[in-house]
C-alpha cells in the first residue's frame, strides 16, 4: 500500500533528491554527499554497502533526521526534512524512526526496560502504558523475564535486542540499523538478522542496514553501494520483493 | 509532563547515588554555605532580639534628657559637667507639651547601702513616682511610693534584684525592713523586678529608688535645691517622638535664655536613637557573615557547576542516544539542571540541619542567644534552590546544545 499525495502521486517512504552535505574539517571541504538521489518505499528491506568515507554513514544520519542536508531534499513520508528545526526533528526522530547502532549504544546502569521506554517516556506518555509497551517490545524480541536486567548482565546479542526493542516501542516505519552485527559473534548476528528479517516480513517496517559484511547483506532484498557520495550501484536481489519503484 | 520531571527526577537521584563520595563532596559547599548563613543569622537575630529587649527595658516611647555641656569663657565643660536641668524644667515641659504623656526626673550618686551586718555599694537614685511609670518599672513584692511621699519626702526606698542579693539572705523578705543610705534609715516598700542589662551593657538592677526630695534633703545634700541628673519624658504614640523632641528643645532653650547662635546647654536622646546605635553594630556582623556564607555559597555553586560539566562529558553518548530516540533541547536541559538543583537542595536542606545544629551549639556552648525563623530556613531552601538552577544552567545548556550526532560518535 502506497501512500499518495494531494495530485494522485504515490508517496514515498523516503525521496532524497540532490542531497549534498558539505563539512568542513579545519580548512578542508570534504563533501560526503554529492547530489545523491534515492527512494526508498514503505516495505522495503535495504542494504547499504560502501567502503568507509563513501558517504553511506553520513546518508544514514541523513535519513535518520540527525543531521539535515547542506543543499537538495529529503521528504520523509512527504515531510521536506531539510526544512525543520531541532525540536522538529526530535519528534520525527521519536515517532517514525528506531535507531540500532553497532555498539548497542544502550544507557547503562539502567534496566532493559527501562532502556526500551526511553521513547516514550520523551514522548510524555504515562509510565504505565510506557512500562506495558516497553515489556511487550521486550518480549517480541525475545527478552521476556529480563526486563529488569543491567546491559553488562546481558550478552551482545541480547543487548542489541534490547536496542531493537528500544527501536521498536514506538512502532515507526523505519528502523535504521548502521552496523547491527559489527559487534556479534556469527551466532548472535544471525539471531539480530532474523528477527530484523522477521520485522520486515511480518509487520512490513522499513528496514534501513549498513554493513560491510556480503552475507548480512544478503538479508536485504535490494542493495545499495554508496561511492563518492553517491549512489554506485542499487540494484534487487530478491526479485520477489513487492517494490516496484526503484530510485535513480 | 508531571510525569517526565519525576521520572527525571528518579534518575537524577540515581545517577547521583551512584557515586556518593563525588556527590556529598561536591554538596560540601552549599551545605557549609547554608549552613553558616542559617547559623549566622540566627545569632544575628538572637542578638537583635536581645538588643530590642534591652531597648524595650527602657519603657515606652522614651525621651532622656542630659544636662549638656556649656561653654565659660571659652572653657568647654563636657555632658553633664554643669547643672542646667531641674526640676521645674519637668514641669514646665509637662504643661506646655500636650504631646507629652507625662515629665519625671531622676539624680543618681552611687553610695553605700547598709542592712545589718552587710553593705553594698550601689546606684541610689532619687527620683519622682512618674519616673518609674515612664521607665516600666514592675515589682516582684511591695509597691512604689507615691506624690504624697514624694511631697512629704518620706523615707522610703525600693531595691532593685542586685542590691536584694547582696543585702539581704536568700528567702529574706526585703519589704518592710529597714536599710541604711548614707546612715539614714529608710524603709523598703518593694522589691524591682529584674530588668537586666541595659544597652549600654550596665547592671540595671543594681539599684535603689528614693523619692526625690528626701534624696535631696537627707541624703545627697544638694548644692542647687531642684538640680536633677537627668529629665525623663514619655510620648503616649511613637509618631510623636521627634516632634515632641522639638518642643522640648524649643521649652528648655526658652527657659535657659539660650540666644539663637548659642548651643544647647542639654542633650536630648529618645529610645529610637538608642535601639538604633546597636541594631547598627549587630547589622554590620550580620551583613559581614552573611557576605562570608555567600562566598561558600558562590564556591558550592561553581562546585556543583564543574561536576555537571564532567558529568556532561562523561555522558555525552549518553545524550547522544536519549537525542536519537527523541529527546528534545528542553529534554536533556531538564535533566541537567534537575541533577544541579537535586544537588543543591540535598545540600541545603543538609546545610540547613548543620546550620540549626550549630545555632543549638552557639548557644549551649558560647552561651549567645540565637532565634531560628522559620522564614530564614525557607528563605535557605529556596536559596540553594536557585543556586542550583543558576549555576546548573551553563553545563545543562552545553548538553542540550550537543549535535546528536558528534554526541553518538564520542568515545
Amino acid at each position: 500500500m502506497l501512500m499518495t499525495s494531494g495530485n494522485g502521486q504515490p508517496v514515498s517512504l523516503i525521496q532524497c533528491q540532490d542531497l549534498w552535505k558539505v563539512y568542513r574539517l579545519g580548512d578542508v571541504e570534504v563533501q560526503a554527499l554529492r547530489g545523491l538521489n534515492l527512494t526508498i518505499e514503505q516495505g522495503e528491506f535495504v542494504a547499504i554497502m560502501g567502503s568507509s568515507g563513501s558517504g553511506k554513514s553520513t546518508l544514514m544520519n541523513m535519513l535518520g533526521c540527525l543531521d539535515q542536508p547542506s543543499k537538495g531534499h529529503y521528504w520523509l513520508n512527504g515531510v521536506d526534512v531539510a526544512a525543520l528545526r531541532a525540536d522538529e526533528l526530535a519528534e520525527i526522530r521519536n515517532r517514525q524512526i528506531g535507531f540500532v547502532f553497532q555498539s548497542f549504544n544502550l544507557i547503562p546502569r539502567t534496566s532493559a526496560l527501562e532502556n526500551a521506554q526511553l521513547p516514550l517516556f520523551y514522548r510524555g506518555l504515562p509510565l504505565r502504558e510506557q512500562r506495558t509497551l516497553a515489556a511487550a517490545a521486550l518480549e517480541r524480541v525475545g527478552l521476556k523475564g529480563r526486563e529488569q536486567h543491567y546491559p553488562t548482565q546481558l550478552s551482545g546479542g541480547q543487548q542489541q535486542r534490547v536496542a531493537i526493542a528500544r527501536a521498536l516501542v514506538t512502532t515507526p516505519s523505519l528502523l535504521l540499523a548502521d552496523e547491527p552485527t559489527g559487534n556479534l559473534d556469527t551466532e548472535s548476528s544471525r539471531e539480530i538478522m532474523t528477527i530484523l528479517d522477521r520485522l520486515n516480513k511480518e509487520e512490513g517496517i522499513t528496514i534501513i542496514l549498513v554493513t560491510h559484511e556480503p552475507d548480512i547483506a544478503a538479508y536485504a532484498a535490494r542493495e545499495i553501494v554508496i561511492k563518492d557520495g553517491q549512489v554506485l550501484t542499487d540494484r534487487h536481489t530478491k526479485p520477489e520483493h513487492p517494490s516496484s519503484l526503484v530510485g535513480r | 509532563m508531571p510525569a517526565f520531571l519525576l521520572l527525571t527526577l528518579m534518575t537524577a537521584i540515581r545517577i547521583l547515588s551512584r557515586n556518593r563520595l563525588r556527590a556529598g563532596l561536591t554538596m560540601l559547599g552549599i551545605v557549609i554555605g547554608v549552613g553558616a548563613v542559617i547559623a549566622m543569622v540566627s545569632i544575628g537575630e538572637g542578638a537583635k532580639a536581645a538588643v530590642q529587649a534591652q531597648v524595650a527595658s527602657m519603657g515606652t516611647n522614651v525621651i532622656i534628657v542630659l544636662p549638656g555641656s556649656t561653654t565659660v569663657s571659652g572653657v568647654r565643660g563636657g555632658q553633664g559637667g554643669v547643672v542646667t536641668l531641674n526640676v521645674s524644667d519637668a514641669l514646665e515641659m509637662k504643661k506646655r507639651i500636650p504631646l507629652l504623656q507625662d515629665t519625671g526626673w531622676a539624680k543618681r550618686d552611687v553610695m553605700q547601702i547598709v542592712n545589718g551586718n552587710k553593705n553594698w555599694n550601689g546606684s541610689v537614685n532619687g527620683v519622682s513616682p512618674s519616673y518609674l511609670t515612664i521607665r516600666d518599672w514592675s515589682f516582684t513584692s511591695g509597691g512604689p511610693f507615691t506624690q504624697a511621699d514624694l511631697d512629704a519626702a518620706v523615707r522610703v526606698a525600693l531595691v532593685g534584684q542586685t542590691v536584694v542579693e547582696n543585702l539581704f539572705d536568700a528567702g529574706e523578705e526585703p519589704v518592710g525592713s529597714v536599710i541604711r543610705i548614707k546612715n539614714v534609715p529608710f524603709r523598703v516598700i518593694g522589691v524591682l523586678a529584674p530588668k537586666g542589662q541595659s544597652a549600654q551593657g550596665s547592671d540595671q538592677d543594681d539599684i535603689v529608688f528614693i523619692p526625690f526630695s528626701t534624696a535631696e534633703r537627707k541624703v545627697f545634700g544638694t548644692q542647687f535645691i531642684g538640680s536633677v541628673g537627668a529629665l525623663f519624658a514619655t510620648t503616649e504614640r511613637q509618631e510623636d517622638l521627634f516632634a515632641a523632641v522639638d518642643q522640648i528643645r524649643e521649652v528648655l532653650r526658652a527657659r535657659h535664655r539660650l540666644q539663637t547662635e548659642q548651643g544647647d546647654d542639654f542633650t536630648i536622646r529618645t529610645q529610637v536613637d538608642i535601639g538604633k546605635v546597636q541594631e547598627g553594630t549587630s547589622q554590620t556582623l550580620t551583613v559581614m557573615l552573611l557576605s562570608i556564607a555567600a562566598v561558600s555559597l558562590l564556591v558550592g555553586g561553581i562546585g556543583i557547576m564543574n561536576i555537571l560539566l564532567v558529568s556532561v562529558t562523561e555522558r555525552t553518548r549518553e545524550i547522544g542516544v536519549r537525542m536519537a530516540v527523541g529527546a528534545k533541547r528542553r529534554h536533556i536541559l531538564m535533566q541537567f539542571l534537575i541533577e544541579a538543583m537535586t544537588l543543591s537542595v540535598v545540600g541545603g536542606t543538609l546545610g540547613i540541619v548543620v546550620g540549626v545544629v550549630g545555632a543549638r551549639l552557639t548557644t549551649v556552648i558560647a552561651g549567645w542567644p540565637t532565634i531560628i525563623s522559620g522564614d530564614t530556613v525557607i528563605a535557605a531552601f529556596f536559596f540553594s534552590l536557585a543556586v542550583g538552577l543558576f549555576f546548573g544552567l551553563y553545563p545543562a545548556n552545553k548538553a542540550a546544545r550537543l549535535n546528536p550526532i558528534d554526541a553518538l560518535r564520542y568515545e
